[in-house]
């Protein structure tokens, strides 16, 4: 059953990935950019990791490709203004890309994993866990990320103003 | 419920994982669309993070978990401050293709 999830999640994810690289309207990638981040909150939930799920899908689909979707619709991006690169340099792309994936499939295929075969049924991903760690073990850089946002929130207010002329 | 998860291994992750890395990476060099390569990045970012996971999960530690919600609050940060700069760049410059940003190319 958990298999069958698995190959439905993971399908979908490829194919909305691939969505996102190849389709000509950027309001079509971000769109199936969503339809990624909602099924790779599907894989969290089947391997027991509920709070990363909902964080996921709060700050992915909720606030980042709302960014995304307003920005687009801002500059007004369609189909005529798309660029694209030439024949070529798409078909080397593919090929780099394809031969990094065999790569790195041939380095997991020479390792030895450590034989944790399957996970133990285990309260790890629950809020109450999760939280514990990140206000004890991680606690100053659960702060420091704290001012990371704020210097973000500011640079991203100062970059995107109007300047006076 | 707690058996019926048991059954996936966790290689299959691996590689899909690896999949989903590749894709991002494809994307980065086949777009010229600076917001699109933007997307494709948050495409590898979340692949990490389901590596990340699945190894948390698998070896019944939580601290991976820990290091995805750290992760999560970078790239939100990486994207206002990336969107930020593709608005004043469209501003000044009125596209966002990578190939008209080569003033600083040698």
């Amino acid at each position: 059953m958990s298999q069958l999830i698995f190959y439905i999640l993971s399908a979908m994810t490829i194919a909305s990935a691939l969505v996102v690289v190849f389709s000509k309207h950027p309001m079509y990638s971000v769109l199936s950019l969503v339809v990624c981040f909602f099924t790779i909150a599907g894989h969290y939930i089947l391997l027991n990791a509920q709070f990363l799920a909902i964080t996921h899908i709060i700050v992915y689909a909720g606030a980042i490709m709302v960014l995304f979707l307003f920005v687009v619709m801002l500059l007004n991006l369609n189909r005529e203004s798309e660029p694209h690169k030439s024949g070529k340099l798409k078909f080397a792309a593919t090929i780099s890309a394809g031969m990094l994936f065999l790569i790195l499939i041939a380095a997991m295929k020479s390792t030895t994993l450590e034989p944790f075969s399957f996970p133990p049924p285990s309260t790890n991903g629950m809020i109450q866990h999760v939280g514990q760690r990140l206000f004890t073990d991680y606690l100053l850089p659960f702060e420091i990320s704290s001012i990371l946002f704020l210097s973000a929130m500011i640079g991203a207010v100062v970059l995107a103003k109007k300047e006076k002329h | 419920m707690g058996h019926a998860e048991q059954l996936v291994p966790l290689n299959w992750y691996i590689v899909l994982s690896t999949f989903l890395f590749c894709i991002g990476v494809m994307g980065v060099l086949f777009r010229r669309n600076a917001i699109i390569i933007l997307m494709c990045i948050e495409i590898m970012l979340n692949s990490v993070n389901l590596l990340l996971v699945s190894f948390s999960a698998y070896s019944g530690n939580s601290d991976g978990q820990v290091f995805v919600f750290f992760i999560m609050v970078v790239a939100a940060a990486e994207v206002a401050v990336g969107l930020a700069l593709m608005m004043s760049i469209y501003r000044n410059i009125g596209s966002t293709d990578i190939d008209v940003l080569n003033k600083l190319k040698w």
